[in-house]
């Protein structure tokens, strides 16, 4: 089991070599069966004779016993690569016709070189469409630095469409939603988690699954409703004094974002 | 015996004197009241092999230095790399990955460094960019490069020069963010025309594998014409599309934040794995010095080793000489 105690006996182990184990801090959460252990130890016996014995073999040894996933690489080739880390999940090739096609015609033009690896090989699938609704919808919620929600399993999200605020319920229908500035919230049972985000991409698909993007995105407490006034009335007197199509956009931006929050943060 | 002792002081502060040839430095052996000329030769050997020593232990101390420093830059990109990694999921979920997609216009994005001393991952990069064109040029499709970092531009204008597009350079001198990556990916979406975007960069899998990928982004009306092909994309169609007037725009701008999406995981994976290149790098080349070092620490003392024998014999052939 990956959890907290894991985390922090690692991080005791890697004071001991800072500049290499370090690397390998930062684990998601994630659980292992027994087989799955099993499975394991028979997996990380096979990449850990290709690393070369340099004086951190011992200890990242150690390290990524305890850090291999529940991973697709019994069945890949790529075994022989070294050390599967735990973010980049790794599926064997595509049986899809993409894949293959390209890779046809990469051993056509430059059969010495391996072709490239291409983004759905580093993928978890994701699951078909369920025939009976299920009871859940499954939110990823990202950012560019960082995944606040992975996988969180709630009750509805409501997202801050271009058409107005959509509530997202598991089994909705497949959406492709472009958010605007305003307020995101996340109902899991009586909690409620709120975020104002400043616009993105919101796509709902036919497996309950939420994929909301947004370019940023801050808790709602942490904003001082102050600075939104100051900011509101400056962006209103800019739009007003505008001279130029660019200057009104960005002072017409800048009002939008600001009444946004305003009303996030009184609504 | 005061000779001899003279002869050692001189010998340990002459300055450097131009070598005589070596069958002198036979002779002189045979010789042993010929002192100048084998004093001479004797101090430049361990001379010339200590300044080598010198050299090779300076550079040492430079790699391993570098390499501290590229682990701990390592150590700063590499969670942002990885907090990164959750933005290009979802394209890849909604849209699928097509790198076999047929289209007319091509632009390959190769993403590589600016500064060297990063072991072969620019090379790669290059050499698979260079691969991508071969496919993807055909008598009705086009292919053109956009160009980011030094090393990828130094490598890519010696032979491809007409088909660069954009070049840019130091990426790197500013803090990474992402405002700055969807600046650049706005930069390319309105200056060149394309089809298809391939991005080529080294993915960071771990300090010592770096995996060359390569990222497909297809413009709107591609988009369009793959899901109504079927095929991947295919289910498209069945996705309503909520906000802006019509479905083309919503494609546009999401095929827009795709591509940016897209651009700044891959700047974060390739400056993560030219980090971690330089750090393997400048690890095998601190261990090279160490191994010169050592070969070359036990010719100075063989050579030292001999010297001293040579005089000894000198000085004793020339008092047993005295004597009888």
């Amino acid at each position: 089991m990956l959890n907290e105690r894991t985390r922090t006996r690692l991080g005791s182990t890697t004071q001991q070599s800072p500049n290499f184990a370090f690397t390998l801090c930062g684990l998601p959460d994630s659980k292992l069966s027994k087989s799955d252990q099993n499975l394991l130890q028979s997996i990380s016996d096979l990449p850990i004779r290709l690393i070369s014995e340099t004086p951190f073999a011992t200890m990242f040894r150690q390290v990524a016993h305890r850090l291999l996933t529940r991973s697709t690489t019994t069945y890949s080739a790529g075994a022989a690569a070294s050390i599967r880390r735990p973010y980049s999940t790794e599926v064997v090739a595509d049986a899809s016709s993409g894949d293959s096609a390209f890779v046809e015609a990469w051993k056509k033009v430059a059969p010495n070189i391996d072709p490239p690896k291409t983004p759905i090989q580093y993928m978890e699938p994701r699951p078909p469409t369920p025939s009976t609704l299920p009871s859940k919808l499954t939110v990823n919620f990202v950012l560019p630095y960082a995944a606040e929600l992975s996988k969180a399993e709630v009750d509805m999200v409501i997202v801050p469409a271009t058409t107005g605020q959509m509530g997202i319920l598991p089994g909705h229908v497949p959406t492709i939603a472009e958010l605007k500035p305003g307020l995101l919230s996340v109902h899991e049972g009586n909690d409620v988690k709120k975020y104002f985000i400043s616009s993105g991409f919101a796509f709902v698909h036919s497996n309950s699954y939420a994929d909301i993007l947004a370019v940023e995105a801050v808790p709602l407490d942490r904003i001082d409703p102050a600075q939104v006034q100051k900011g509101l009335s400056e962006f209103t007197q800019k739009l007003n004094s505008a001279s130029t199509d660019s200057d009104k956009a960005e002072a017409q931006i800048g009002v939008d974002v600001h009444s946004a929050l305003n009303s996030a943060l009184t609504g | 015996m005061a000779m001899a002792a003279l002869r050692k002081e001189g010998r340990r502060f002459a300055p450097l004197v131009s070598s005589p040839n070596p069958i002198n430095a036979i002779r002189s052996t045979l010789a042993p009241t010929e002192e100048q000329v084998g004093l001479g030769v004797r101090s430049i050997s361990t001379q010339v092999v200590r300044n080598r020593m010198k050299s090779v232990r300076n550079i040492q101390k430079i790699t391993k230095a570098m390499k501290m420093v590229a682990a701990s830059k390592l150590r700063a990109i590499q969670v942002r790399a990885e907090n990164s990694r959750g933005l290009w999921q979802p394209f890849t979920a909604l849209l699928g990955d097509t790198p076999s997609v047929n289209v007319k216009k091509n632009v390959i994005v190769t993403i590589s460094s600016d500064k060297g001393l990063c072991g072969g991952i620019n090379s790669t990069s290059v050499k698979i960019s260079r691969a991508l064109h071969k496919i993807n040029s055909g008598p009705d499709t086009q292919c053109k490069y956009v160009v980011l970092g030094e090393k990828g531009k130094a490598q890519l204008i010696r032979d491809s020069k007409k088909d660069i597009e954009l070049i840019m350079t130091e990426l790197q001198k500013n803090f990474l963010n992402y405002t700055q990556v969807s600046v650049l990916a706005d930069d390319i979406l309105k200056n060149v025309e394309f089809d298809a975007l391939r991005i080529v960069f080294n993915k960071f899998q771990s300090v010592v594998s770096f995996l060359p990928t390569t990222a497909t982004v297809l413009s709107p009306e591609i988009v369009e014409r793959e899901s109504e092909a079927g095929g991947k994309i295919g289910d498209l169609d069945s996705y309503e599309i909520e906000g802006g007037e019509t479905k083309s725009e919503v494609l546009q701008n999401l095929a827009e934040f795709q591509f940016s999406c897209v651009m700044f995981n891959a700047v974060l994976e390739n400056a993560c794995s030219e980090q971690g290149a330089r750090m393997s790098a400048m690890d095998s080349s601190s261990r090279n010095a160490g191994d010169m070092l050592d070969r070359l620490t036990l010719t100075y003392n063989r050579t030292r080793q001999a010297s001293i024998t040579t005089e000894l014999i000198e000085i004793i052939s020339g008092a047993s000489a005295l004597e009888g």
